[in-house]
């Protein structure tokens, strides 16, 4: 059976197709402003690349801040769902996840069998995702990559003030003033924000294998400094902000439309803001 | 008589000093300072017997105390009075502890809860300051003491810079934005992004969609207002509410935060009659400094503190 | 007076909060504090009180959302462990932690 898994994130969209075991093409591109637009223009374009039709593909999972954009979606199922089933496909042994995306950071306790135990999330605030590194190069004046490879570089360690991304600019800024070494400060701002995704990751416990995907899993320095925070090792799959979308084709496969997680044994929170997985 | 602009620059509030020409400070018993040292602005005010006799209020440098002597400096710049003869000076502001004449540092929300009732009166119950990194809301009794208070300076969403990064991105002057917001035709639905960062792409997107400018004023301004409103909420707001720092000046936000909250802000006057009368000025920004220089007051009073008076 | 030390960000309010008029001082709360970001110390807001307050260290104020979240406060019956010590109930936490958990995006069922 060839499916789609079809992740629309804040700032990507990520395309998987499968037919059973085998993965048939994979696509990224930016969600942009007229995001269905973009799934719309990508999907078209990964169907080329696969050489299939569109009525080949027999069912389509949406996940992602965006999901609803999919309108011919046979389904959606949560971020957290996804991230646990793509996972569990190439690291079988990963016990904990972490999920940094543009806009969103997650860590999810993922069970043997792929399923969601428990989970905490980063939203609306860019400090804890992969915008702030953005908007930190920027004012190193570096690229993101390029930024990832000085971080690697550092001799010293400084730390940061800095909790806001639009703070951190100005701190970043004055440490250049100050001549502070390029690479010295890359790395005191990836270790910032790995401390502050490494304490997501502590609400629900670090157990190994800890993998890592999303966006910012492709960004070494940042693993590096994610790595030291939390005195663990850090698995990287190929491809990590793939992983959504493959998860979504995951379910689709198992058949599995929408995925509600209820976790056993957890006092509702507060009333009004019950929310489902 | 009204306070002498010095300069003017383009993103930036003009720096303002005075005197007031009614006091002799020669004849005083009793003469405070207060010199407040924010991240955008810094403001220096002295008290003769508790009575309102000068400031400046001028831009923070990148040196903190540079910024309170400058500031201190351009306070007296018009009378013969020289920091010798004070009798006791209080730091505050983020600045504080780098307040080189300074006998001493209280933290902004005392100096805020007590310069707040002195402006605005002892029925003032509510004070919220926003300046240029930083939001505080303080629940205060009719003394000026805190009863309850809450602080941020983490997040950009919640102060001046948020509104300058938002000025900035459209090219309008900040002190433009608040009554461009009011040039509209139907009031927009604000920006949904409670993050900076994020509110910046949807911005530009809006911008893209060719929604009119004034409209996207609009609609920023009403998220701030959200914002303020959910924070003040928190607290628990009661009247008289009073705002102070340099976000008072944007009626943008100011008119849609009352709308909001249902209560009205107290009218920027001064509480003492004699002080409106002589038309003596009346800056929002002053009142951390003017509470500084009158809790030095408080303290030399109570014997909590000795006289630095040296000529 | 009621201290609220912490700051409200994109997602929500992030606050340690301490009622002066409940707290004696007793330090029993920054013994148990795993990550230290609490203090006993001259009340800095009531300059007139006479006795030590606890408070949260300055250079943690920024970080609260981050330093407290291991602790869960707010979540199921289990209290932050400073919570529980404190005998006049003088501290606890604002409602941001509570709902850090669980963010549906994406959900639906389409037939």
């Amino acid at each position: 059976m060839i499916v789609a898994g079809i992740d629309v994130g804040g700032k990507n969209v990520h395309i998987v197709i499968k037919k059973d075991g085998q993965i048939l093409g994979i696509v990224a591109g930016p969600t942009g402003i007229k995001k269905a637009d973009a799934v719309e223009q990508l999907y078209n374009e990964v169907l080329k690349k696969a050489g299939i039709a569109r009525k080949d593909v027999e069912r389509v999972v949406a996940t992602g801040s965006a999901a609803k954009r999919v309108a011919f979606a046979n389904g959606s199922i949560s971020d957290a769902a996804a991230d646990a089933r793509g996972i569990n496909k190439l690291i079988p042994s990963a016990r904990t996840v972490i999920d940094v995306g543009a806009e969103e950071a997650r860590a999810i306790k993922v069970g043997a069998d792929g399923k969601v135990l428990d989970f905490a999330i980063n939203e609306k605030c860019a400090a804890g995702t992969g915008t702030f590194v953005e908007a930190m190069a920027r004012a190193l004046e570096v690229s993101v990559d390029e930024m990832s490879k000085i971080t690697l570089q550092s001799t010293q360690t400084l730390s940061t003030n800095a909790q806001c991304a639009v703070f951190g600019e100005s701190e970043v800024v004055s440490l250049i003033h100050q001549k502070t070494p390029k690479p010295d400060i890359a790395r005191a701002v990836m270790n910032a924000i790995a401390g502050r995704i490494a304490s997501v990751a502590r609400i629900v416990g670090l157990d190994k294998d800890v993998a890592m995907v999303g966006g910012l899993a492709r960004n070494a320095g940042f693993v590096d400094s994610l790595k030291k925070s939390i005195e663990m090792n850090v698995l990287v799959p190929e491809d990590p902000d793939y992983v959504g979308a493959l998860g979504a084709a995951e379910a689709a496969l198992a058949g599995v439309m929408t995925e509600e997680v209820k976790l056993p044994g957890h006092k509702p929170r507060l009333p009004g803001k019950e929310i489902l997985l | 008589m009204a306070a002498e602009v010095k300069t003017q620059e383009f993103w930036e509030w003009p720096e303002t000093n005075w005197v007031n020409p009614d006091i002799d400070w020669k004849k005083g018993k009793v003469i405070t300072a207060g010199v407040d040292v924010g991240s955008v602005s810094t403001q220096a005010v002295v008290m003769v017997d508790g009575e309102f006799y000068a400031y400046g209020n001028t831009r923070t440098g990148s040196d903190s105390p540079n910024s309170a002597r400058k500031g201190m400096d351009f306070a007296l710049e018009k009378n013969d009075l020289k920091i010798d003869n004070i009798d006791y000076c209080i730091g505050t502001g983020y600045g504080r502890v780098n307040v080189p004449m300074a006998q001493h540092s209280i933290t902004e929300i005392s100096c805020h809860a007590r310069g707040a009732n002195f402006m605005y009166g002892p029925d003032v119950r509510t004070v919220m300051d926003m300046g240029g990194q930083d939001c505080k809301a303080i629940n205060v009794d009719d003394r000026g003491k805190v009863l309850n208070f809450m602080m941020n300076d983490k997040c950009a969403a919640g102060t001046g810079r948020g509104m300058e990064v938002f000025a900035d991105l459209i090219r309008v002057p900040v002190w433009e934005i608040g009554t461009r917001s009011f040039k509209i035709q139907k009031e927009p639905p604000m920006i949904s992004s409670t993050c900076v960062v994020f509110a910046k792409s949807e911005v530009v997107g809006l911008l893209e969609t060719g929604m009119p400018e004034n409209d996207i004023m609009a609609a920023y301004c009403s998220a701030m207002a959200h914002r303020i409103m959910e924070l003040l909420n928190r607290l628990g707001v009661k009247e008289k509410f009073v705002i102070t720092g340099g976000i008072a000046k944007n009626e943008g936000v100011v008119k849609r935060l009352e709308k909001e909250l249902g209560i009205k802000t107290a009218d920027r006057v001064w509480n003492k009659k004699e002080y409106v009368d002589r038309g003596y000025p009346f800056d929002t920004q002053l009142a951390g400094a003017i509470g500084a220089a009158l809790l030095g007051n408080a303290l030399l009073k109570m014997g909590k503190a000795k006289s630095a008076r040296k000529a | 007076m009621i201290a609220n030390y912490g700051f409200k960000d994109g997602s929500d309010d992030w606050y340690v909060v301490i009622d002066t008029d409940k707290c004696n001082g007793c330090g029993k709360c920054l013994e148990v504090c795993p990550v230290k970001i609490l203090e006993v110390g001259p009340d800095e807001i009531d300059i007139f009180r006479g006795e030590p307050v606890a408070f949260v260290k300055h250079e943690e104020r920024n970080k609260v959302r981050y330093r407290c979240a291991p602790c869960r406060p707010g979540y199921g019956d289990e209290p932050a462990p400073c919570v529980r010590v404190c005998k006049p109930k003088a501290i606890s936490h604002s409602d941001g932690w509570r709902v850090l958990y669980g963010r549906n995006s994406g959900r639906g069922f389409k037939g």
